[in-house]
């Protein structure tokens, strides 16, 4: 056995989870699909004292549409939003990305609240959060509050939770009809985390772009929003030199922690392509030229 | 402080019952409390796969699930894969076709490739491929392991192995390739 001792507590509603981190503070911890923590644990890099298993809650898995909003429930396993026909329709960005997190078996467990609270930068769906638009709901015991993923992201594997709050759901907006999506990521392996990462919207209006949300992971602190990337694009016409002005645009302020897998500079240059790659794939889907 | 719990769970059938610590994983459960040491622990942290068995029908690294979250569950190891004394079309597919080499891996891949064959009764080689990457081997020899699982699914789908048959390698549809 490899964690320290714990305390195992499984809740079976959303109340009585929210309960428990109040009543256990700091020395309580969530476990969703266990599939980030257990490594953490196995490896002793943390020790919690109490975990506060969410897997019962079943009123926390369910992926709907409330208001033209997509709302995931934070205990949904990342394999039923891959499968998911209603989540297909609203957000095909996100069932893209979801196919590029881990494994089959790793999905089965690991849950879409989870991904997105441990605020991995490399990770697929805070950055599709981000694109998207998207917010995410906090349950504490005194009620709710909604944050934007801008503000929920606050740093590597750091969110914005304080320590008696269950992120409960996930929300992404509905773009508009005929919008065109891209995930492309670059892993060294099957299944790997990505080196690189991009989630890329567009919508046009007649020739020209109207709408553009891009985001890159695995090359910063955070999620980033490519936000001056976005102002280049609006307005106008698509074209491989504009693709090619964003994409420099956009890598030209992250500072990627170089790691054994790439440098710095070698996630810049990925980085580079895989936004232009992923802003033509966006347009030629808005333009109903590829499914 | 080390706390127990007891549980109740169904294994290849058979209903157990017992104490566990809650730190215990079910991989560790599974070898240590049921003897059912079938099931190989290799890296102990979700990314090699030997651990895979099925809990409530779907695959999971048995080193990222506690005893203790199985409780109530029904969980297929490699040995529910035989029935009788007789392997399952899938082990005998392994053995005929070299997909064991040094065995390590086995155990999950044969979990896996259950699952996939469940899936999907007609799977193409580049299916199979994509489906078994979820697990990893060592050997590298992921090659007769993919002819294993292709020649298995032929023989339940009720017709006989061809011999001979072109096995066309896989071309990765994935986006992961250099820039
Ligand atoms: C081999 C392997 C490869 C992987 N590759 C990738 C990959 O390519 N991309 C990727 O994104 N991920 C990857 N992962 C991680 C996987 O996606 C996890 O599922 C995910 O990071 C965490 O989700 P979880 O539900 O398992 O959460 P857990 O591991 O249970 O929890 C993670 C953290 O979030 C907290 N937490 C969980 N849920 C909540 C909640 N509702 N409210 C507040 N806090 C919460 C926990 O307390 C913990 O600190 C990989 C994992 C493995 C084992």
């Amino acid at each position: 056995m490899k964690p320290a001792p714990f305390n195992y507590h499984a809740p079976s509603t959303t109340e009585e989870a929210v309960g428990l981190l109040a009543e256990l503070g700091s020395q309580g911890r969530i476990l969703a699909g266990g599939q980030s923590l257990f490594q953490l644990m196995n490896f002793r890099v943390v020790k919690p004292e109490n975990l506060i298993d969410i897997n019962p809650v079943s009123e926390l898995d369910y992926i709907r549409v409330d208001d033209g909003t997509l709302a995931i429930g934070a205990r949904t396993r990342q394999s039923a939003l891959e499968r998911s026909t209603e989540a297909a329709r609203h957000s095909p960005l996100i069932v893209e990305a979801v196919k590029n997190v881990a494994h089959p078996s790793v999905r089965n467990r690991g849950t879409v609240g989870g991904s997105v609270a441990y605020a991995d930068p490399a990770s697929e769906l805070p950055a599709v959060v981000l694109t998207s638009g998207g917010e995410v709901v906090l349950t504490g015991a005194d009620g709710q509050r909604t944050l934007s993923a801008g503000d929920f992201f606050r740093g590597p594997y750091t969110n914005a939770c304080s320590p008696d709050e269950l992120l409960t759901e996930v929300r992404l907006p509905r773009w508009p009809d005929g919008t065109g999506h891209a995930f492309l990521e670059f892993q060294r392996k099957h299944g790997s985390y990505a080196l690189v990462g991009t989630a890329v919207l567009v919508h046009l209006d007649g020739e020209s772009i109207d709408r553009v949300a891009i985001s890159l992971c695995g090359v910063d602190q955070t999620p980033v929003r490519a936000s001056r990337a976005e102002d280049l694009v609006r307005g106008n016409v698509p074209s491989d030199g504009l693709f090619e002005e964003a994409a420099a645009e956009a890598t030209s302020d992250l500072h990627p922690l170089p790691d054994v897998k790439g440098s710095a500079a070698y996630r810049l240059k990925l980085a580079r392509v895989y936004v232009r790659r992923a802003l033509e794939l966006a347009v030629s889907r808005a333009k109903g030229e590829r499914p | 402080m080390s706390e127990h719990r007891r549980i109740a769970v169904v294994v290849n059938g058979t209903p157990y019952e017992a104490e566990v610590e809650t730190r215990k994983y079910l991989a560790e459960f599974l070898r240590e409390d049921l003897s059912l040491v079938g099931t190989h622990i290799g890296c102990e942290h979700g990314v090699c796969g030997t651990c895979t068995v099925l809990m409530n029908g779907v695959s999971v690294r048995s080193c990222l699930v506690l005893a203790v979250q199985a409780n109530g569950a029904e969980v297929m190891t490699v040995e529910g894969l035989a029935t009788d004394g007789q392997m399952h079309p899938l082990q005998e597919a392994f053995r005929e076709k070299q997909g064991l080499q040094c065995g390590y891996c086995t155990p999950g891949m044969l979990v896996r490739a259950y699952e996939l064959l469940e899936e999907n009764p007609e799977p193409t080689a580049e299916w199979v491929r994509e489906g078994l990457a979820n697990n990893l081997c060592r050997c590298t020899g992921y090659q007769y392991i993919v002819e294993a699982v292709l020649a298995a699914a032929e023989r339940l789908r009720g017709s006989s192995v061809a011999e001979g048959q072109p096995f066309e390698p896989a071309t990765s549809s994935r986006t992961n390739q250099e820039a």
